[in-house]
């Protein structure tokens, strides 16, 4: 009984003070967190119970020295079966309500809702006759709008991932960047697709992910709670350079962003920021050149050279 | 997996064949059509899964076959379709005829068979040099090639079978009404050909 | 321990009689024999298991340090992508196939597999498919991972890919002759005097995995097929360029791959419910919860694959179903769980070598199951997709599922198989190094990936430095918990004490014979007497082998 509520409250206490995830800047990312601090009391009590048990046998049941003989012979106890089975089979289902909940709230049921947008048709160079909107199984793929919100997001992006990098286009200001500038406190729908082969839209401070499928578009509808500098990550394996394809989610205050795209607006569309994405005729080395800085990675000059004099296959391959 | 699966369908029975002589100094149970019956089963998930693979690709897109795709024709594949079919019901006259220990009526339902098996075989490369798309020219097409070559090198393989069967039924003895696994298990396959094809014919041609 | 008290029965001289002794050179053969080919099994699986070790104690070299600087990114992903195929398909499915081909036979009274001729096919199938991809590895390795997804397969090379799609369509015609061989095997070859019910849980285990592999491999072929299409011929299949889909792809291999992870974990589920009765001297409890929830996990887990493509191109009413199924699977898991624990509980537990491993394969797959239960959770799999957490999750169930429980029974059958004991000592070296390093590894990636780092990266955020680092630390001390392994595997196997027919007190069939068993197993068939695990009801399981062979010839020194 004791034992009980301790391990219950060390439970409880662990599911609130985990500090295992990463600051919660999005509206979705407390939703999940809520989720997993409560998978994670389950859990815990589960984990001290089962090896508690494990621990307790091989303390109290071991062989003593000379003893020869059996155990009893028990072959079961069904009720006791039962209740094994019955516990955790309310558990999941438990889980399972909860996270369907989570996951309606989060926006992601919104897509069946024929109610919705109709995805714009994405026109992609190889495939122009594909149209998203037409396609009866697989449209709408990612998270919508959550059902609390009011209206339609006020900024969309349509996000681009190539092989090694993500690119932001403004569709309204035509700004088009390396970096993804966001403000807080209003929805923002992003457009996802992928030029060459699978990557995943990642957001470890928002807790969405979507993989980007070239052919399909895909989208996340999120908003954000927290003004900072978040990195954006490509979470399906791209390539060699895969662990280099990130970038920066900057969140601002709606007034700083009003600002930041003005300020866009008046350079011009930056013809730097599109020559620094991969391009095909450069080399491996020097793409990574540009986050050896970001990253801080410790690359000396030398194997830099070295991997500059190297041809590279791929460049070659994804014509 | 084309060319092991030859390998192992032939593997299967020839081993299974030699088992029978090599066996051990007790009754050692015959367990070979049990044996080839989860073997097709199998074999059967593989076809299952380039079937809803097809008919995935069908569902999802928006238009199909693809634009400018010629449309099939139906002629010829009915015909074959007949005769595949019916070569079925003649093969188990075979296995009526061996299990009354009548081999030249097993060698005769086999040889018509084959050359059942020969005329659908020969059919198919017909179709196949007179379509007017080739193997990548759409999604379509390569389904369409995948699946009928899959199938067709089944009905190969169902071929080298019989004719195995033919040359052994030379010897007298080999194949009575005791000893005749090599006939049912011909047979079996030969029946799982046809139902694979009546299902691809299903979906690829009429659908 | 338990050994000690049972009086090594002496060698009976008679061996060249009884032929119970096998040359060496048998083992390079085209042999029929299913414990020949079992050993074969489990000695090729071993030494890809090293192959694949090397190569993950590479990477993690690699992820020592933030930037890649060990290797180039590209051979980083060439290591990846062969670690996960040798480890999946030329360590764990040999490795269980290996046991089963040993086992089965024995532990039902057979003389042999139903198939003999077919099952030394399906092995000599196993080394050409790991040799030629191994060999990728100093020309031009596959870099797209062992999933493969295209369209990235389709553009890394074409010759590296192509040999991955040879290799393990190789792989996978083996598996499913071997599934198919156990499978007739158990359901057709039992002696007369055993019921289904009345069989050991191995075989139970052995049913529900063949079935997954005949059901679920040949649709894996399917789906390689259409890719070597796409990769040689120029189809458009998974290739969006030419209309085609990469999702299709994913949902077929993961109707294969999903059903695969119990394909490599059933079977020592089985095993493990062999050994802790024995060990712990008390009747399996709630066999027949057991027994059924195998059957019950291979049903659910062939339609559970999707949970691996939450985030990818899957609707909204997917993804909810394809979690409820994953949520379900957890209850028959934890039946067997808590059916083990009972076991133990009240059990006189001897703490042998295999009964650490079994231990220590309840503890961390405890770890694996629940992080299972979570990834089951859509949003929260949001979140933590193809990150280290993902990797540390399927680590703890295969690392402390599969690779403890091959561990657990190889000290356990080691007796039987060649006649000799291992050394326990070293044993218990053995498991203290690998449960040590396997934690000390595995625990942090679950932090790593909460926190942000996503899987299959060659340079990373160097904020996630200090936790790699300890990660790279257990990685080198599981390499070196081999060792002790390897040592005491081939010292006891030429010199190890002479192992009695019985060494363990063991109720299942596979003990009524002499270790090594000879060469068709059973002087006369076996009657079964007592059920597989009926501990505490005075059954004397030992016998005398040299009364069991008295008629061959004379024992030597037997009382």
């Amino acid at each position: 009984m004791l034992l009980g509520i301790v391990v219950t409250l060390i439970s409880l206490w662990y599911g609130q003070n985990h500090g295992l995830l990463p600051v919660a800047a999005s509206a979705e990312a407390i939703l999940v967190d809520g989720l997993f601090n409560v998978m994670m009391t389950i859990s815990c009590g589960l984990f001290l119970l089962v090896e508690g048990a494990l621990i307790f046998s091989i303390i109290r049941f071991r062989r003593r020295e000379g003893d020869d003989e059996d155990g009893v012979h028990l072959e079961g106890n069904i009720p006791l079966e039962i209740v094994w089975t019955a516990i955790p089979a309310v558990i999941v289902f438990g889980i399972s309500i909860y996270s369907f909940d989570i996951y309606s709230e989060m926006g992601g049921l919104d897509l069946m809702n024929h109610n919705s947008t109709p995805t714009e048709a994405v026109k992609i160079a190889y495939a122009p006759d594909l149209e998203n909107g037409d396609m009866p199984l697989l449209s709408d793929v990612g998270l919508g709008e959550p059902p609390s919100s009011a209206g339609q997001p006020a900024l969309e992006v349509n996000v681009s991932g190539l092989q090694y990098a993500f690119i932001f286009t403004y569709p309204d200001s035509g700004i088009v960047d390396g970096e993804l500038h966001i403000p807080s406190g209003q929805l923002v729908r992003l457009n996802l697709q992928a030029q060459d082969v699978l990557h995943a839209f990642w957001l470890p401070e928002f807790r969405v992910k979507q993989d980007m499928i070239p052919g399909q578009e895909t989208r996340l509808v999120l908003e954000a709670t927290r003004e900072g500098t978040y990195p954006v990550v490509c979470a399906e394996l791209c390539g060699p350079y895969h662990g280099g394809m990130r970038t920066q989610l900057i969140v601002h205050s709606p007034e700083e962003y009003d600002d930041w795209v003005q300020s866009k607006v008046a350079q011009g569309n930056t013809a730097e920021t599109l020559a620094n994405l991969p391009g095909s005729d450069r080399t491996d080395a020097q793409y990574l050149a540009n986050f050896v800085e970001p990253l801080d990675l410790d690359i000396d000059a030398d194997a830099l050279a070295q991997l500059q004099a190297m041809p590279h296959a791929h460049m070659a391959s994804h014509s | 997996m084309q060319g092991s699966t030859v390998d192992t369908a032939e593997n299967m029975v020839s081993a299974a064949e030699h088992n029978g002589a090599a066996s051990h100094h007790e009754e050692h149970p015959d367990h070979r059509m049990f044996g080839l019956l989860v073997f097709l089963a199998a074999e059967s998930m593989i076809f299952l899964g380039l079937f809803i693979a097809y008919m995935s690709f069908r569902l999802i897109s928006t238009e199909w076959p693809p634009a400018g795709t010629p449309e099939l024709e139906l002629l010829l594949p009915g015909i074959n379709t007949i005769i595949l079919i019916s070569s079925s019901f003649v093969i188990h006259k075979a296995d009526t005829d061996v299990k009354q220990d009548n081999v030249k009526g097993l060698r005769l339902w086999f040889a018509i068979t084959a050359v059942m098996g020969a005329i659908f075989l020969a059919g198919q490369i017909y179709e196949y040099t007179h379509l007017e798309f080739g193997l990548t020219e759409n999604i379509f097409a390569s389904t369409f090639y995948v699946l009928t070559g899959f199938h067709g090198l089944h009905v190969f393989v169902g071929l080298l079978l019989m004719l195995a069967v033919l040359w052994r039924s030379r010897q007298a003895g080999h194949y009575s009404h005791e000893n005749h696994f090599g006939v049912e298990a011909v047979e079996l396959y030969w029946h799982f050909v046809d139902v694979i094809w009546i299902v691809l014919f299903a979906i690829l041609y009429l659908w | 321990m338990t050994t000690s008290e049972v009086k090594p029965a002496a060698a009976p001289a008679s061996e060249a009689i009884l032929g119970n002794e096998r040359k060496w050179t048998d083992y390079f053969t085209f042999s029929t024999d299913h414990k020949v080919i079992g050993i074969q099994y489990l000695v090729t699986a071993f030494v890809f298991y090293m192959i694949g070790g090397a190569l993950a104690t590479a990477m993690r070299t690699e992820l020592a340090t933030p930037a890649p600087d060990f290797v180039t990114p590209d051979v980083y992903n060439g290591l990846l992508t062969l670690h996960g195929t040798v480890m999946l398909f030329l360590w764990i499915v040999p490795a269980g196939a290996g046991l089963a081909n040993y086992l089965i036979p024995l532990m039902i009274g057979a003389r042999d597999m139903a198939f003999p001729r077919l099952n030394a096919i399906a092995f000599w199938l196993i080394p050409p498919s790991g040799i030629l991809l191994i060999s990728s590895f100093f020309f031009e390795p596959p870099t797209a991972g062992w999933t493969s997804y295209p369209p990235l397969s389709l553009n890394t090379g074409m010759l590296g890919e192509g040999i991955w799609i040879l290799s393990i369509l190789i792989g996978g015609t083996a598996s499913i002759l071997g599934g198919l061989n156990f499978l007739v095997t158990i359901l057709k070859m039992r002696v007369p005097s055993m019921p289904l019910t009345k069989m050991p849980l191995f075989c139970w285990a052995m049913i529900a995995t063949s079935l997954l592999i005949l059901i679920s491999t040949p649709v894996l072929a399917g789906a390689l097929i259409l890719l070597a299409f796409d990769l040689i011929a120029g189809t458009a299949f998974f290739n969006p360029t030419g209309g085609g889909n990469p999702v299709v792809y994913q949902h077929m291999f993961w109707f294969y791959s999903h059903p695969a992870v119990y394909i490599f974990v059933l079977p020592l589920f089985g095993a493990i419910s062999e050994v802790i009765p024995v060990h712990a001297r008390k009747p399996i409890f709630g066999y027949r919860a057991i027994a059924y929830s195998s059957l019950v996990i291979s049903f659910l887990g062939l339609i559970v694959w999707a949970h691996h493509m939450f985030t990818s191109g899957t609707p909204p009413w997917l993804r909810m179903f394809f979690m409820i199924t994953t949520m379900v699977i957890a209850v028959p898991t934890g039946i067997k769980v808590f059916g083990w624990l009972a076991t133990l509980w009240g059990g006189k537990i001897a703490f042998t070598s295999a009964m650490l491993f079994a231990l220590g394969f309840i503890a961390t797959f405890l770890i694996g199951g629940i992080s299972g239960v979570m990834l089951a959770a859509v949003p929260f799999d949001i979140h933590v997709h193809d990150t280290y957490f993902v990797v540390a999750h399927f680590h703890y169930v295969l690392f402390g599922g599969s690779v403890f429980g091959v561990y657990m029974a190889v000290y356990h059958w080691f007796p039987k198989m060649t006649g000799r004991m291992m050394n326990e000592t070293w044993g218990r070296i053995h498991f203290a190094l690998t449960f040590i390093g396997m934690n000390l590894t595995f625990m942090p990636m679950h932090e790593l990936g909460l926190m942000g780092m996503n899987r299959r990266i060659a340079l990373y955020d160097p904020q996630f430095t200090d936790l790699n680092v300890v990660a790279t630390i257990g990685s080198y001390i599981m390499a070196v918990s081999t060792i002790p392994f390897i040592i005491n595997a081939i010292w006891s196997w030429r010199y190890g004490q002479k192992a009695p027919a019985n060494p363990w007190r063991a109720l299942t069939l596979e003990w009524q014979t002499l270790s090594p068993p000879i060469i068709e197993n059973f002087e006369e068939l076996p009657v079964l007497q007592t059920g597989p695990y009926d501990y505490g009801l005075g059954y004397i399981p030992e016998k005398d082998p040299a009364e069991l062979y008295s008629h061959a010839g004379e024992p030597a020194a037997a009382t």
